[in-house]
């Protein structure tokens, strides 16, 4: 069945294969080094089994494991396009088709509906497979849709992001999603609907300085790495060694840029409460 | 004066001159037609390399040592200003200024990145890089002038948001995106002009806006040439190229519908005229301002947040059972 059809119906995903997933029967911990299977590592959530390292996930992984069995996905139809004829070692046209074969999401952003214990919720799931996260104007142009959608429906609205920052190839168009995105959270707030800022591992550049430290709420996955600048970047600049755990999401915490840290296997209940507390049926 | 290395033709003509005129001033000889033989020579061969510039050569001249900064422009275009300083949380950058100035007897709020003009005041500035105070600087400025509703100006000029460990302390990224949320919502018109480089989210942290331009020598772009030559290219040898990849010259950015206009420099960049540069900025932020200002606030937030939600091209692919 072609990832169209599944548009219309609204898609049960729990068994499909996917690709953004490390494949195979065993997984070798990045972090640890240890190994486990993949079945194992599924049942924990995607997170080691032995240290608790959270693998890197795709958009659908977390869809569902946050949603409640059904989900719809929305404007899948909005895609990328190379319309600055953007060429450097290879063309963009060419890495556009290769992301779209590799994988799962048809680009950085994957925007669905549906319910997390009852409740209602739009999400806009980063896929850092998809050209390093990166955002060009489909990224904004479905944010800037799930926003309207969100408004349209009374749906609490939830980011995400999983981004290198802005995507260089479509130059200042990927710019200007910064200020596009930013813009439409206003009118999410002005309908007086919550919005939830889910920083996972990585989240950097353009997307951070936007719709990532925007929102009501701001909470990350455990050791995330998120920041402005690249840690080379930085480390070049200042010419001396970044101290230990810079730019981790406990870091963030610990400098007041997020409400709370949440390990995967707790971050259905914890949106679901927020969502709890955020009904308050106007 | 500096001449660039695209301006090699110039700078010989104006040794030339020189010589001539050293002669002319020693000896007897009438110089007088072969200097303006020479002064004939040097404006066509300005016309000539300026009439045909490539990306990389309006980068080096957006980043010109004799360029005129943010309070040059101020100090040209306003009778009285009153620089404020500091954001009230942390301290005062150095980088991006701002304050109370009078356009002919229109008060405004202008906010600017800033650049030294030699080295000492290079390393002040931090070669106008910004740090999170500084853009919270500008907020506190641009919140203060929608009270009293007074319209703010915002000129661009940095070659990116400052990448350094206390800058990411104090939350950069946050200092950006809360710019952009508030700026996108202020009830006051926005003027911004990018009048030298135009680099990234340092730049649209103050960039966001009713009307933009650009001067017709400057960039704006995602990121600058240097540094998508090391990432895409994985060497600093392709920033040419990279310019021209990145098309992110005014000319560009107008036809892409991104900018509402291009600022016309004079003959051979802003630098050489600085002051016909400031009269003919002046009379762009005039005349901007006076257009926003026959709006009202509901119409006026309203084309401002059409004109961002539209900005992008994509396709829209027709749902088909075969996938792409």
């Amino acid at each position: 069945m072609g990832w169209f059809k599944r548009l219309k119906d609204g898609i049960q995903t729990a068994t499909r294969n996917k690709k953004d997933t490390p494949e195979g029967l065993w997984y070798q911990c990045k972090s640890c080094k240890q190994t486990s299977t993949m079945k194992e590592l599924k049942e924990n959530h995607f997170k080691c089994p032995f240290c608790n390292y959270h693998v890197r996930i795709g958009s659908y992984d977390y869809f569902d494991l946050i949603y409640d069995g059904n989900y719809k996905i929305l404007f899948d139809e909005y895609q990328s396009k190379d319309f600055l004829e953007f060429k450097d070692l290879k063309p963009y046209t060419e890495r556009l088709a290769s992301a779209r074969k590799k994988n799962d999401v048809t680009d950085a952003i994957t925007v669905a509906t549906g319910k997390v214990n009852r409740k209602p919720l739009t999400i806009a799931a980063m896929d850092f497979k998809f050209i390093g996260g990166s955002m060009g104007s489909v990224v904004g142009e479905r944010i800037a849709r799930a926003i309207d959608y969100a408004i349209e429906n009374r749906t609490p609205f939830m980011i995400i992001s999983k981004s290198g920052g802005a995507r260089m190839m479509e130059s200042a168009f990927s710019l200007m999603q910064m200020a596009k995105t930013s813009a439409k959270l206003t009118q999410l707030a002005k309908a007086k609907l919550p919005y939830f800022s889910f920083l996972t591992d990585p989240t950097t550049g353009g997307v951070t300085a936007s719709f990532a430290m925007l929102g009501d709420v701001n909470f990350a996955e455990p050791k995330a790495l998120i920041g402005f600048a690249g840690p080379r970047v930085i480390k070049e600049t200042i010419k001396r060694d970044l101290p230990e755990g810079f730019q981790t999401s406990e870091f963030l915490l610990d400098h007041g840029f997020l409400d709370f840290i949440v390990d995967r296997s707790e971050m259905k209940e914890r949106i679901a409460d927020l969502l709890y507390f955020f009904d308050t049926k106007d | 004066m500096v001449f660039l290395d695209f301006e090699q033709p110039l700078e010989k003509l104006y040794e030339q001159l020189n010589k001539i005129q050293q002669v002319g001033q020693e000896g007897e000889l009438d110089v007088e037609p072969m200097i303006k033989e020479l002064e004939t020579k040097i404006k066509n061969k300005r016309k000539e390399i300026y009439g045909n510039l490539s990306g990389w050569q309006k980068v080096q001249l957006s980043r010109h040592p004799e360029r005129p900064y943010t309070l040059y422009y101020i100090e040209q275009m306003c009778r009285k200003f009153v620089e404020l300083h500091g954001d009230r949380y942390y301290k005062d950058d150095k980088a991006i200024v701002g304050g109370l100035g009078s356009l002919d007897g229109q008060s405004v709020m202008i906010i600017g990145h800033q650049k030294g003009v030699n080295t000492k005041m290079r390393q002040y500035r931090n070669f106008g890089m910004a740090n999170p105070e500084g853009y919270r600087k500008a907020l506190r400025l641009m919140k203060m002038a929608e009270r009293f509703s007074i319209p703010v100006v915002c000129l661009i000029d940095t070659p990116g948001a400052y990448p350094g460990l206390e800058a990411e302390e104090r939350g950069q990224a946050e200092a950006i995106a809360r710019n952009l949320f508030e700026m996108a919502q202020l009830k006051v018109p926005i003027v911004c002009v990018v009048i030298g480089e135009g680099a990234s989210g340092g730049a649209i942290g103050i960039g966001l806006g009713d009307r933009v331009y650009m001067m017709e020598n400057t960039w704006y772009s995602v990121i600058s040439p240097e540094s998508c030559s090391s990432i895409l290219w994985r060497s600093w040898d392709y920033k040419e190229q990279a310019a021209e990849a990145l098309k992110l010259t005014a000319d560009h950015m107008h036809s892409f519908g991104i900018i509402d206009g291009i600022i016309k420099e004079p003959l051979g960049g802003a630098h050489s005229a600085p002051e016909d540069m400031a009269k003919i900025l002046k009379r762009h932020i005039k005349k901007a301002i006076a257009e926003l200002q026959e709006m009202s606030t509901d119409e006026l937030l309203e084309a401002r947040i059409q004109k961002y939600s539209s900005i992008g091209v994509y396709d829209e692919v027709a749902p088909t059972e075969e996938g792409q």
